[in-house]
């Protein structure tokens, strides 16, 4: 890998917004985004994901700290910033009586780029929009609005791509278009950026996950380092004979009982000591504690999630 | 310079003034028209000529300039006005392009329009009354210049606006009562003495003046103190501007 591509392509440092109402919605944020990443940004309501993302992209203005996007500073080099980056906002925000057509061509001109209908072409047809491109926006439905926002974002060949809680509202099988949307662009090497709700979806799509509580970057990491530094595995036991008590000899395991003592629950870190299971096995034995049957569960990063941002409260 | 851009506004903005043909170009004419009846053939037939003028002839600037006002100031504020309204502002805040090229396309196209229709509206003026044009050149000068002006002026209400009263408001309340007593319809001469120092305060009564001038060669007054406010108040609307750009006043937060 050569130094330039190493380097991250967009590097938000020290970055600080204040509203005029007070509301502090971003604290002293540094992030960086790597090049060809998906990096998934989750928060809950009003942590600070849009504004955080509308700072990048120009549409707020930082108080504090600055932002550059493949070396560029967003505000003293906004150009050649602001026309790397596609943003595809949350709000289904489009004009009305344009058509399809009409209004793709007018984003990509908006980015400075010459026209170009085979792109256009492809990028609708890809979108599944293209029997739809001399239909006025307002007759699209929902789904279809959604789909024509991030056409419009594609439409003037973004290297970064910011999609801005793209799957909501959006139905199953869309869902399913998109993430493989998402992943052919990165093969085309395109940075993603997402912001959502939907968990399952970064657990699906990113490399790595931030999460953002309260205007703050509280986590940055790996995504598959993070479901393994943090992840619990439960380990629920169905009992031969149900128990009133847990015995005091197996005090130092922690169990729980649970389903009016027929399961005992054993909660252990992924990271911990594999063998102290089987020696949980052999002290269950020793007691006199038979099961019939046995489960392993992992948690999900949004179990991961919600514990994170219970512990920011 | 983004040039790609500005194209893409530009065209956006006439093609939108192709979706409303009739309220962008036919309602005005339908409108001027009526003015003829009424006030050059019913009325006019009544009224002695003004200053060698037929009545019906001498008010066809004015009518001009009534509804290059309105109309530039309408369709420039309408322009930027309605992606804040529907939020589609968030493309042009978030594209590589400059306030400079986002006043340019925006005030090119909403002045175009204006320029069009006024010179529609001559062209049916002239089915009506005989037209004369003394000075061809200064005529566009004062049209173009009238045009851009009136454009600024609506873009900057249309950033300030924040609901569809306040963007009826000023050309209503303001910018037509001003042009029906800045000498539309009459010349400055057959006011009482008091009314015509009032009305020099006026500043619609430079445009229309300068702009009867390159008609008729006459004027309520000098036409070089007529292009220097027409140019003073395109000055005052691009600071205004420049300042709403600087601040981001109510486009950024």
């Amino acid at each position: 890998m050569s130094a330039a591509s190493t380097q991250p392509i967009i590097s938000v440092s020290n970055l600080s917004k204040t509203f005029a109402s007070g509301l502090q919605a971003l604290k002293n944020i540094d992030l960086d985004i790597r090049r060809g990443e998906i990096f998934a940004l989750l928060g809950p309501n009003g942590a600070g994901k849009t504004t955080l993302i509308s700072t990048i992209c120009g549409i707020v203005n930082p108080t504090e700290g600055s932002v550059t996007v493949d070396g560029h500073d967003i505000i003293t080099d906004f150009r050649a910033a602001r026309s790397m980056i596609g943003l595809v906002p949350q709000e289904l925000t489009t004009d009305a009586f344009e058509s399809v057509w009409g209004t793709v061509s007018f984003s990509r001109g908006l980015f400075g780029k010459r026209p170009n209908p085979a792109h256009l072409e492809k990028v609708l047809k890809d979108l599944s929009l293209w029997n739809r491109k001399d239909s006025k926006i307002i007759t699209l439905s929902g789904g279809m609005k959604r789909r024509l926002l991030i056409a419009k974002a594609l439409s003037h060949e973004p290297q970064i791509l910011f999609l801005d809680e793209p799957t909501a509202g959006v139905d199953v099988e869309l869902r399913r278009d998109m993430w493989q949307l998402v992943r052919s662009l990165q093969a085309g090497g395109v940075t993603i950026i997402l912001t959502t709700h939907y968990i399952d979806e970064a657990e699906e799509m990113a490399d790595r996950v931030g999460v953002i509580s309260k205007g703050e970057i509280i986590l940055v990491e790996n995504k598959a380092e993070l479901m393994r530094k943090l992840g619990r595995k439960q380990l629920t036991l169905h009992l031969q004979n149900t128990l009133q008590l847990v015995p005091p000899e197996l005090a130092n395991y922690h169990l729980e009982l649970a389903n009016g003592g027929s399961d005992l629950i054993y909660t252990y870190d992924t990271q911990g000591d594999r063998t102290s299971i089987a020696t949980l096995l052999e002290d269950l034995d020793r007691a006199g504690i038979s099961f019939k049957d046995l489960q392993t569960t992992q948690s999900s990063l949004e179990d991961i999630f919600v514990s994170l941002v219970r512990k920011n409260k | 310079m983004n040039v790609q851009a500005i194209r893409a506004i530009y065209r956006f903005e006439m093609a939108r003034t192709r979706r409303t043909l009739m309220q962008s170009i036919i309602s005005p004419v339908i409108s001027t028209s009526l003015y003829f009846v009424v006030f050059g053939a019913a009325i006019g037939s009544r009224i002695a000529q003004v200053e060698g003028i037929s009545y019906g002839a001498f008010i066809v600037p004015g009518l001009i300039m009534l509804s290059l006002l309105t109309q530039s100031i309408s369709n420039a504020s309408f322009g930027i006005y309605f992606p804040k309204f529907t939020g589609t502002i968030y493309e042009l805040l978030s594209a590589p392009i400059s306030y400079f090229e986002i006043v340019v396309s925006y005030v090119g196209a909403a002045a175009t329009k204006s320029i069009i229709l006024g010179l529609i509206i001559l062209a049916t003026a002239g089915l009506f009354v005989p037209l004369r044009i003394a000075h061809p050149f200064w005529m566009i000068l004062f049209l173009v210049l009238t045009a851009v002006t009136f454009s600024l002026v609506g873009f900057i209400i249309g950033i300030w606006a924040d609901g569809f009263e306040k963007l009826q408001l000023v050309p209503l309340l303001i910018v037509t009562p001003l042009t029906f007593l800045g000498g539309s319809f009459y010349s400055i001469d057959m006011l009482p003495p008091l009314w015509q120092t009032v009305t020099l305060f006026n500043p619609v009564v430079y445009l229309i003046s300068g702009f009867r001038w390159s008609f008729y060669g006459i004027a309520d007054v000098s036409v070089a103190v007529s292009l220097a406010m027409t140019i003073v108040f395109m000055a005052i609307s691009l600071a205004i501007v420049a300042w709403i750009f600087k601040t981001g006043y109510r486009l950024k937060t």
